[in-house]
């Protein structure tokens, strides 16, 4: 299969802190790829990257064979790469149904079309009971479902995932991991996520990328990944295996 | 069409709009002439109000210099009457497109440099500012010294002129009102109108979902201007003397302002309501001050303080979320 | 026009740009510690410069001497202001802050017209008309002494921020509110403190400013947006900036003043704003970006 996303000694550096470090992966379509490292490691910096909110600095990112690296958010968001963000950002006034409504819209000019579009994404992610509600009183699990829904409604084909798990009760994660691998499954969307959840990324990933101090220090298949002794050194811990 | 405008809107809604119509449409057999023009000036806040609201309330950009655009509609209007005799409903075809302009101007400055919240408010008002200075300097149309309409006669109407008496102004207003409300109405609904509002709740996150921020604020920017011009041509045929230092002074934008901020900013009824309230409560205080005799020019502007002081403290989302819920009258979505 | 004219119209608005630096110091720290935008800073001054012309007009006492009450009773002002209006809505987004500012403006405004009418009002001090020769420099002794108080009040100022415990914790909340909170500041009473304390600069500033202008209850909103002017292109939260902000809108002023018209002084000020805001949003020497 090709490479629909593909980095080429991306590097980024803040100031004195080179936090990215000639990074270089290609995600295939359809795959479920998991970015795993500890704290610090420049995972939400190449996350970042990749999705246009900064610049890197050296390499390429090339997303479909065109390069992307560099362009705003916006652009690369209308090629067909959507996000979520680790801290949610629903629009907190907006009812559920009209988060979505905001995503499916991107693509559709007809408000009726893209509210039909959104329940049927509300449905699959499990919150159209819910789509009358303000986004605001939503709970945490929710929110981030609506999160997914929205950037989801946008008729992606790579969806970027920034710690999706996080905070959410081990039921919830499963759940929240059901609904991902059916809707990889079914529609083929390529997966990107950051995830420190290890539970989730063996469930989900069909590879495994780990980064630690800006560099690549593993990639393969998540159980060969999990064994390999500098990802249980600078991460894991004897534990994990 | 009609039944696109009312769409989603509660029966009890739409039959509260259907009195309040009627009733401003049959007004001027019932009340005396002054009454006719405080209506007209509450009616000519809630148009300059829905405006602006536009702009803030559906994009979330504060505005505070927004008597820039309404004075140049009066201005470009009035010196196309006085100098060539061209009629306000041509002149507001130069104007709007004007106002528009400058308004793409003040908003791509901003936008493309990041100047947002206070500090865009902020650049707002030193642009009107300039205007107010400049015009007081601008020889074409008599700068400080004020540029004066023909007032012919009122004896008979004229509506292409705009000339005549109160109810005729009285009655465009209104028109013009309803027009901006169904205006406000459609883009609310529109796909337009979902971009701004995830624009005003989170600009980030709104990039993040493909939309392309800046053209849209742009757009909002400019629509609001185009409007608020509108209501500066009808200024100007209706009180037919414009000044720069009353038309572009900053008092006149915080004016068109605390209508939708009391109201309600970012709901559709909220500045027509607040527009009605505010002056009709400062209209009470003016005739209750003179009943007694009292004479304080200045009492009405600090009336209007002490309602922006207690609304932003007490009510900050306007009265008329908070009515409308009480009434039952609510909007189902945002 | 000879070189004369230039030179003393550009000390005059220097010496006067002393006086604005002043009124604009206690809107940076205003806004530099607490984050408030003072959208009252001018009506405040007006206020002040009410109270010095009552004074003067009543008791013959000179608006410099009466500096220190004024500027302390304007720091009782803006010390309830804060306690009383703002504090209990510091967590709401910033332009409802900048609202309720707007609305105490309006009131402060139209309460001075109410009261005391919308005419002129001026201070004439016994060397009102005296100045002095330096060489070819002929300057209004009324500015120079108001240029002087200035610089020696904005001195005390600096002092107390940089040897005073109190001024030390008013930038620790400034730096860093939570840490602030963590160390046990009460940071609310030291915002209060801090709004008194910039009303009192402009308390100061106002007393200084009736020696060189005429005083009407509408001069407020002016003086509020040039205090924005002369903060934002000195840079927000730079103290220092201010001053240098006062002495460059001062200067400008005075010679756009006389190379053009009097009445357009104003415009340039706002062209610089403009400017600055579009390309140094951080002012001359503002530490962060705008």
């Amino acid at each position: 299969m090709t490479a629909l996303l593909s980095l080429a000694g991306v590097s980024k550096r803040f100031r004195g802190l080179l936090a990215v470090d000639g990074v270089s992966f290609e995600v295939t379509e359809g795959a479920v790829f998991a970015v795993i490292g500890p704290n610090g490691a420049g995972k939400t910096t190449l996350f970042n990257m990749i999705a246009g909110a900064i610049p890197p600095d050296g390499g390429s990112i090339a997303f479909a064979g065109e390069p992307i690296g560099g362009l705003a958010v916006d652009a690369i968001c209308r090629r067909g790469v959507a996000r979520t963000f680790q801290l949610v950002r629903p629009f907190p006034a907006l009812s559920v149904e009209d988060n979505v409504i905001v995503g499916a819209l991107l693509h559709r000019q007809d408000v009726a079309a893209a509210r039909e579009h959104a329940y049927a994404v509300l449905r699959r992610l499990d919150l159209f009971d819910q789509r009358r509600r303000r986004a605001a009183t939503l709970t945490l699990p929710d929110r981030k479902r609506l999160e997914v829904a929205r950037a989801l409604a946008t008729g992606p084909r790579l969806l970027l995932l920034d710690e999706v798990m996080a905070g959410l009760r081990p039921t919830e994660t499963d759940r929240m991991v059901a609904i991902l691998r059916e809707l990889n499954r079914e529609t083929g969307v390529t997966i990107l996520l950051i995830e420190h959840v290890m539970r989730a990324v063996m469930a989900l990933a069909s590879r495994v990328l780990v980064l630690d101090h800006g560099t690549v220090i593993a990639e393969g298949a998540p159980e060969a990944v999990v064994r390999d002794p500098a990802v249980v050194q600078s991460y894991l811990g004897t534990e994990a295996l | 069409m009609a039944a696109r405008l009312l769409a989603g809107l509660p029966r009890r809604a739409v039959i509260a709009l259907a009195l309040v119509v009627g009733a401003l449409v049959v007004a001027p057999w019932i009340v005396n002439d002054y009454l006719i023009t405080v209506l007209i000036l509450i009616l000519y806040l809630a148009f300059t109000g829905q405006a602006w609201n536009i702009m803030m309330g559906f994009a979330g950009q504060l505005s505070l210099g927004h008597a820039l655009y309404a004075g140049l509609g009066a201005y470009i209007a009035a010196a196309l009457f006085t100098r060539y005799g061209v009629g306000p409903w041509v002149g507001v075809l130069l104007a709007m497109p004007v106002a528009a302009a400058c308004g793409a101007i003040i908003g791509f400055l901003a936008f493309r440099f990041g100047v947002a919240g206070v500090y865009f408010a902020i650049l707002t008002i030193a642009f009107a500012e300039f205007a107010r200075i400049g015009f007081d300097h601008l020889a074409i149309v008599n700068a400080a010294a004020g540029l004066f309409l023909p007032v012919a006669q009122y004896t008979h109407n004229d509506l292409w002129r705009l000339r005549g008496d109160p109810t005729m102004f009285y009655y465009v207003i209104l028109a013009a009102t309803l027009a901006v409300l169904a205006l406000c109405r459609i883009l609310r609904q529109s796909r337009i109108g979902y971009f701004w509002l995830a624009i005003r709740e989170d600009e980030e996150a709104a990039r993040a979902a493909g939309i392309a921020t800046f053209r849209y604020k742009m757009y909002a920017v400019m629509i609001s201007a185009a409007v608020t011009s509108f209501a500066g041509v009808f200024y100007a045929f209706f009180y037919n003397n414009l000044f720069p230092e009353q038309v572009f002074n900053i008092s006149q934008s915080i004016q068109m302002i605390l209508g939708p901020i009391i109201g309600g900013v970012g709901t559709l009824f909220g500045p027509i309501l607040g527009a009605f309230v505010l002056t009709g409560l400062a209209e009470s205080l003016t005739a209750a001050l003179t009943a007694c005799g009292v004479d304080l020019p200045g009492a009405e502007q600090v009336f209007y303080g002490v309602c922006l002081l207690f609304v932003v403290g007490a009510l900050p989302e306007g009265i008329w979320p908070w009515l409308s819920r009480r009434c039952g009258i609510a909007e189902r979505t945002a | 026009m000879p070189f004369d004219v230039y030179l003393n119209v550009a000390v005059s608005g220097l010496l006067t740009g002393l006086v604005y630096g002043l009124m604009a110091l206690g809107l940076s720290v205003i806004f530099g510690v607490i984050r408030v935008v003072n959208f009252a800073h001018g009506e405040m001054m007006s206020i002040a410069m009410f109270l010095a012309v009552v004074l003067f007009s009543a008791f013959h006492l000179d608006p410099l001497i009466m500096m220190v009450p004024i500027a302390a009773v304007l720091f009782a002002f803006g010390y309830a202001l804060q306690s009383g209006l703002i504090n209990p809505f510091i967590t709401r987004p910033e332009h409802s802050q900048f609202l309720l500012l707007v609305a105490v403006g309006i009131i402060i405004v139209n309460v001075l017209l109410i009261v005391f009418g919308p005419d002129a009002r001026t201070v004439q001090t016994a060397y009102g008309f005296d100045s002095f020769q330096i060489g070819p420099l002929i300057v209004d002794a009324a500015k120079v002494y108001a240029g002087a108080a200035a610089v020696l009040f904005a001195a005390l100022l600096f002092a107390f921020f940089r040897f005073t415990r109190v001024g030390a914790a008013i930038r620790a909340c400034a730096d860093n509110h939570t840490g602030a909170l963590v160390v046990g500041l009460n940071v609310e009473r030291l915002y209060a403190l801090t709004f008194g304390i910039g009303a009192a600069c402009v308390g100061a500033a106002g007393a200084m400013m009736t020696l060189i202008v005429d005083v009407t209850p509408m001069i407020g909103p002016t003086y509020t947006l040039l205090a924005f002017v002369i903060v934002i292109t000195g840079g927000l939260g730079s103290m220092a900036g201010a001053l240098l902000g006062g002495l460059l809108i001062g200067l400008t002023e005075a010679l756009a003043g006389l190379i053009f018209t009097p009445s357009a002084k104003s415009m340039f000020a706002f062209g610089i704003l403009v400017l600055v805001l579009l390309f140094r949003p951080q002012g001359l020497l503002g530490k962060r970006a705008a």
